[in-house]
């Protein structure tokens, strides 16, 4: 496929901007692939027993998804396993010709994170940061991996953010914004806890099979648009939770990036959450500072699905708004609603805009320079 | 403008498409009920390759609880983010007077009339007896 450069995002060619991408997602061929990095005490059990998550839901989602594998249709790998499971289509595909300099991949499947059985969650999410290491990491030196841990165990995730730690070649703990608590309650401190004292970024991907219905206490809704909505609400509720139970005075060294939520959201919550902090201080006065100052300064945010105003320009308000420091390019490849990073914020920016959005924001943010 | 002999007509059977390239272009055609079509091979959203894209139809729903469904694989559903272009217009469904593929004429042709010219046949040689699919680019 050849793609002409929009020329209004044309760059020169001495001034080439390398690219890191926040988003990009492997799956192994199939689970079986994890079996040699699972604890063998855990074998039996993989065999025997399997997945078994806090939803009900195991080999499904509880809505439909729009492509197969929830993928581009050109992203298959032609050597076969399913879209992200094949290092070197992926090089070719998307690393390559964007010109990707560092890439943060976020496993999704198999759902470690979500086993209701916790010593098997634990064993499997370190057969997950294995798999990475060993599979990808050690293959691949542009690519660094997230830390998958078993978010409703919070001992066992702050031992495995320790030893994943330890090790390096992580970006970040990757957690996800729908669990059985509010993610602001005391129950998950110890993740928050482990990734400030190991200075590693707390990773907030969008997601998270909980059982409950996405819309918030609103039903369950119909259809998979309504669903691909509610991420953005879920990724709010979760800040606010975050903020008002003062995680972020609690743990002052803490950085935090939202994934995949959009960013449209991110300047009204703040406006919203300082009325509210204003006026119910007395209700919580853990949190010392106005939560948009929080926003502003703990937490970046990642473009894609990237938002597209109707006049483009309306990107750089958003920006404006947000700060320009804060938002970091994610492409989501391989799945269906990925953003291509020569077109996606087709919008006018100066080219020490482009290099913070597209680089050095998420540089500072994982620490990768 | 120049008319190019892109496949034999026999190599595209009906409700099928296949990606070409003319002058360096990648462009995708299609064959809807014997008819040709051809859409440049790049969604004027974010690039991707059109001609990878599902073939559908157009469903619609004047009231609720009534659906319709019409233009049996006449829509091509972009393999990235699933906006759908009418296949013989490149026009999107949903903002047609913003967003529209690049849709190029294409026409079935005997060889006996090609032969008397003007044509190009970069790679398709052209027999006086055969069919062939001609794009003007």
């Amino acid at each position: 496929m050849t793609v002409d450069v929009d020329p209004r995002l044309a760059v020169p060619a001495d001034a080439k901007l390398r690219l890191v991408d926040c988003d990009i997602h492997p799956i192994v061929r199939s689970t079986a692939d994890l079996r040699p990095y699972l604890d063998p005490c855990w074998h039996d059990y993989f065999d025997q027993f399997g997945n078994f998550l806090v939803s009900p839901y195991t080999e499904a989602h509880p809505y439909p998804k729009p492509t197969p594998a929830l993928s581009r249709l050109d992203t298959w790998p032609p050597g076969g396993g399913p879209p992200g499971s094949d290092l070197d289509f992926m090089r070719a595909q998307h690393l390559d010709p964007h010109d990707i300099e560092i890439g943060v991949l976020q496993v999704l499947w198999p759902t470690a994170a979500r086993q209701r059985n916790l010593g098997y969650a634990a064993a499997l999410c370190s057969a997950v940061n294995d798999w990475q290491a060993a599979e990808w990491l050690a293959r691949e030196k542009r690519l660094r991996g997230s830390i998958m841990v078993s978010q409703e165990d919070a001992g066992s995730a702050a031992a495995e953010i320790a030893r994943c730690a330890r090790r390096g070649g992580y970006a970040q703990v990757m957690v996800m914004p729908r669990n059985l608590e509010p993610m602001g309650r005391r129950r998950y401190w110890p993740i928050f806890q482990a990734a400030q004292e190991h200075d590693i970024t707390l990773g907030c991907h969008v997601g998270g099979l909980n059982g409950y219905a996405v819309t918030g206490g609103a039903g369950h809704c119909s259809f998979y648009a309504e669903e691909k909505d509610s991420n953005g609400f879920a990724m709010e509720a979760m800040l606010t939770s975050m903020i008002f139970e003062g995680v972020f005075e609690a743990f002052p060294r803490l950085r935090m990036v939202a994934i995949e939520a959009g960013l449209g959201w991110v300047p009204a919550l703040g406006w919203r959450l300082d009325d509210l902090w204003q006026r119910f201080r007395g209700e919580l006065p853990a949190v010392r500072r106005p939560p948009s100052d929080t926003l502003r300064e703990r937490l970046w945010y990642t473009t894609q699905p990237a938002d597209e105003p109707e006049d483009p320009r309306h990107l750089r308000d958003l920006f404006d708004w947000i700060g320009w420091d804060r938002v970091c390019f994610a492409s989501d490849y391989p799945h269906w609603d990925s953003d291509d990073p020569r077109h996606a914020l087709p919008v006018q920016m100066s080219q020490a805009e482009r290099r913070a959005i597209f680089r050095d924001n998420a540089m500072a943010v994982y620490c990768l320079g | 403008m120049a008319r190019h002999v892109v496949l034999r007509a026999a190599e595209l059977p009906e409700g099928e498409s296949r990606i070409v390239t003319v002058r360096g272009r990648e462009i995708a055609v299609f064959n809807l009920g014997g008819e040709f079509f051809a859409l440049v091979n790049r969604c004027p959203h974010e690039g991707a390759p059109l001609g990878l894209g599902l073939r559908v139809g157009l469903s619609e729903s004047d009231r609720p609880g009534c659906y319709s469904h019409s233009r049996p694989g006449e829509l091509l559903r972009c393999p990235w983010h699933g906006w759908e272009f009418d296949i013989r217009t490149g026009q999107s469904w949903c903002e047609p007077s913003r967003l529209k593929a690049r849709a190029y004429a294409a026409t079935r042709e005997s060889g006996a009339a090609l032969v008397k010219g003007p044509y190009v046949a970069e790679s398709v040689p052209v027999a006086v007896q055969e069919e062939y699919v001609v794009v003007e680019v």
